[in-house]
């Protein structure tokens, strides 16, 4: 019991500080990278590389003065940062983020809380996020926060349904909700990317949406709303949006590693999930695990800096229209294949199962963008026009 | 801390009690007694602007929102408000022409054409060919750095931050080609009457035709990131519509009018500065919408640096200025040396250049639209009226009917589509 207490909260206070310092890293890196897409230098002059850039940034944040509007409501004004700040750390707990780590004392599972109801419970923290800002953009008494919060609540309820519906197709295969056995499953057999491609891909699409990050950033959409539900913000409170929005970035990247892309998995070797646990396959693996988080985060980065921004009726049409009813259609499909090949042949959870689902989707892939798109979402609006 | 609402009166004409907007039936007169719409407290009114991110610069645009659809909008101007026209009468014409670098402050060298060229007919001058040459040079440097930022702030207002750096990276290039040739990167002040500050010095030519050969690289990736982007697309077509009847009974001109499918460039139409003799198309759009203006400014790039080349081509030998001592300034030697021109010198500079008593109007096509310098003239050094036809206050005035009925992230769009200069619009 000491043992679990004291491995517990190292690991929390391990895990906090290394969210911290990747959101701190992270805004740098956007920055870098922006400006490497846009032909300049960016942030090079604080430190190497401009890598104490985000401490100075944190230094101005603090120093500044807190600013609060006359007729704000000030309890839920101020309550709001840290209502959004909260549950984007809190959803980092339950994914694992390495091979268990052997000690001394006994085997530590590298996640902090191994929660049965893992994903679950993700999904219940995240939704929490909204009120931060619903609230943020309702107390600053500002028009333009009110849109940004009415926005923001609108977009994240929708595409939090999209999303539910993907995960299920992940659910259905993993036939568990903790988010180790999803791994332990993709260990065997290969990761869910490959034998369920397009519920990846409305993952992808619905994370985006629910980290309030381009092409979907309308609750911020600087050029109509100034800053959207942060507008009144100064200081540190809007320093806590910020890092909340990074944070959820972290986390939204995180689990689609986690759910589609086999979590800390070593691909092509099974060396890391057999045989006896060791601090050099702890370390690799989380060497793994950062990789694709970080080639997620880039691909963040990289859309938000190439495309423009939704408009929210588009946004909405998107998610209700679009998003949900295929996956649902998805689901069906997926649900009646997995039937067949699990209930019927007999078939378990590895390579030819996961290759054949991978055919399947290969086939519903091309049946959705060329057979039912023709020209309206993915290829492009260009194509309507000529018609 | 929890009383929510705000008791505000807003001072502006068109405002009624509560800053609600008064309406008031174009075509029924003024408004009488009690004819203030009621917002009935179901209607949103926001107040987009004069400092807002995506209004250009100082125009303040009062929105009334149900929801997100913009029910009525009513663009307020005025901020930037200097006179210019007013100062004008009390300066000589030579003295003008740095007001003029500061109205469309993003195409300082074209404005600058334009009010010499008013003058010039003013007076009956005729310039020389090298000068025809070389203005056509700015005229079209300055469309293709107004195209630019015009077509970066949209992409900004869209929320496509990339393609902004991009066009600015040209834009500075030719911002050093206008510091190389008038030594100041925006207000120019580069024509005088009957010629030019100076002649291109050396490296200028070399430099131009370096960028007209690098500059369609960025304008092709620009085309490559937005014109058959999705996202793009779906949020500039259909948007903010004028048929060519309404175009033309806004009184639009420029890329506005030509997106409306009205085949009308003052370079083709009222030919000036020889633009018959260059070998150019005149881009024409086809359903009025946002994405045509976009398409077609795109493509009057690609036109301008064409028509670039083909003035380095032909860029012919000889003086800038007129041999007119009574309109040029003699070289400061020959001022100092020299009796007759010493008196030349003296009396362009205490009494300025006088024009015979009359009035010229000279329209061009400027990069926003048909830039009008209209001088009345009544013998003395001064105008006794100088007045400007903004194209971009003219274009701005159709934009309640182009945004009603639009969402307010269409409005923006809407607004940036108009290619707005705050200091043009107030003058």
């Amino acid at each position: 019991m000491t043992f679990f207490l004291v491995s517990s909260i190292i690991k929390i206070v391990v895990v906090f500080t290394a969210i911290m310092v990747g959101v701190a890293l992270l805004t740098l890196a956007e920055r870098r990278i922006c400006a490497w897409m846009q032909d300049r230098l960016g942030p090079n002059r604080v430190g190497p590389q401009g890598l104490l850039q985000p401490a100075a940034d944190g230094l101005k944040n603090f120093l500044k003065e807190e600013t609060y509007p006359a007729q704000a409501d000030f309890w839920t004004f101020v309550l709001a940062p840290a209502l959004s700040f909260t549950p984007a750390l809190l959803t980092f707990a339950v994914i694992p983020f390495a091979a268990p780590l052997p000690t001394q004392w006994g085997l530590v599972p590298m996640v902090v809380a191994d929660l049965p109801v893992g994903f679950l419970y993700i999904l219940a923290i995240s939704s929490l996020g909204v009120y931060g800002i619903v609230l943020a953009g309702w107390s600053s008494n500002n028009k333009y926060a009110l849109l940004g919060g009415l926005r923001a609540s609108a977009q994240m309820i929708s595409y939090e349904i999209a999303m539910g519906m993907s995960t299920v197709a992940v659910l259905l295969l993993a036939g568990n909700v903790t988010l180790s056995q999803v791994i332990a499953q993709q260990q065997q057999g290969g990761w869910f990317v490959i034998s369920l491609t397009l519920a990846f891909l409305v993952f992808f699409i619905s994370a985006l949406a629910e980290t309030n990050r381009l092409p979907f950033d309308l609750p911020e959409a600087e050029g109509e709303l100034i800053a959207g539900y942060h507008t009144e913000y100064s200081a540190m409170k809007f320093s806590m949006f910020y890092i909340a929005e990074y944070s959820n970035m972290v986390t939204a990247s995180a689990l689609m590693a986690t759910l589609f892309f086999g979590g800390w998995d070593i691909p092509f070797t099974h060396w890391d999930d057999t045989g006896d646990p060791s601090v050099l396959k702890t370390l690799l693996t989380l060497v793994v695990f950062c990789i694709k988080t970080g080639a997620f985060l880039f691909t963040y980065i990289w859309i938000r800096w190439t495309l423009p921004r939704f408009r929210y009726d588009q946004l909405m049409a998107l998610g209700w229209k679009v998003l949900l009813p295929s996956t649902l259609v998805y689901l069906t499909i997926m649900a009646t294949v997995i039937w067949y090949l699990h209930g019927h042949l007999g078939w378990a959870y590895d390579r030819p199962m996961a290759l054949t689902l991978g055919a399947a989707n290969l086939v519903l892939l091309v049946a959705a963008v060329w057979g039912l798109d023709r020209g309206r979402i993915v290829s492009g609006s260009v194509a309507r026009r000529a018609a | 801390m929890s009383k929510r609402t705000i008791d505000f009166e807003l001072a502006t004409p068109g405002l009624g009690a509560g800053g609600a907007p008064t309406r008031v039936p174009l075509a029924a007169g003024p408004a009488g007694e009690g004819q203030e719409h009621d917002l009935g407290g179901e209607h949103l009114l926001i107040n987009l602007g004069p400092q807002h991110p995506a209004t250009h610069g100082v125009l303040r645009l009062v929105v009334e929102l149900d929801g997100e659809t913009v029910v009525r909008v009513i663009p307020h101007v005025g901020y930037l408000h200097s006179g210019f026209e007013k100062l004008g009468e009390y300066r000589h014409y030579n003295q003008i022409i740095p007001l003029t670098d500061r109205t469309d402050y993003l195409s300082p060298m074209a404005n600058n054409v334009g009010m010499a060229m008013a003058a010039e007919k003013l007076m009956g001058i005729e310039i020389t060919p090298r000068c025809k040459v070389l203005r056509v040079i700015a005229c079209e440097m300055s469309r293709i750095i107004s195209h630019m930022v015009w077509l970066g702030t949209t992409s900004i207002d869209l929320g496509a931050f990339t393609p902004f750096l991009w066009a600015f990276q040209e834009r500075e290039r030719i911002y050093n080609l206008q510091e190389m040739w008038t030594g100041a990167r925006l207000t120019t002040s580069l024509t005088r009457v009957g010629g030019l500050m100076a002649d291109v010095p050396d490296g200028f030519v070399e430099g131009l035709r370096q960028f007209t050969q690098t500059y369609p690289n960025t304008l092709n990736e620009i085309d490559r990131v937005l014109t058959r982007n999705a996202v793009w697309a779906g949020r500039t077509q259909g948007i903010g519509v004028l048929t060519a009847d309404e175009a033309i009974n806004y009184s639009l001109s420029g890329p506005m009018l030509r997106a409306s499918g009205v085949p009308w460039d003052m370079r083709k139409d009222q030919p000036y500065l020889d633009y018959e003799t260059y070998d150019f198309d005149v881009p024409v759009g086809e359903h009025g919408d946002v994405y045509d203006r976009y398409l077609l400014r795109l493509e009057e790039c690609h036109q301008s640096n064409r028509i670039l080349q083909q003035t380095l081509d032909r860029l012919p030998d000889g003086p800038v200025n007129v041999d007119d001592p009574r309109v040029i300034l003699p070289p400061k030697s020959r001022a100092m040396s020299d009796m007759e021109a010493m008196i030349f010198h003296f009396k362009q500079v205490m009494e300025g250049v006088k024009a015979p008593v009359g009035e010229a109007y000279v329209g061009i096509e400027n990069p926003k639209g048909e830039l009008g310098n209209y001088f009345v003239s009544d013998g003395s050094a001064k105008p006794v009226r100088w007045r400007i036809r903004p194209p971009s206050f003219i274009n701005l005035a159709a934009i309640s009917k182009m945004a009603e009925g639009h969402l307010l992230s269409d409005l923006i769009a809407i607004n940036a589509s108009v290619d707005i200069v705050m200091g043009e619009v107030d003058r």
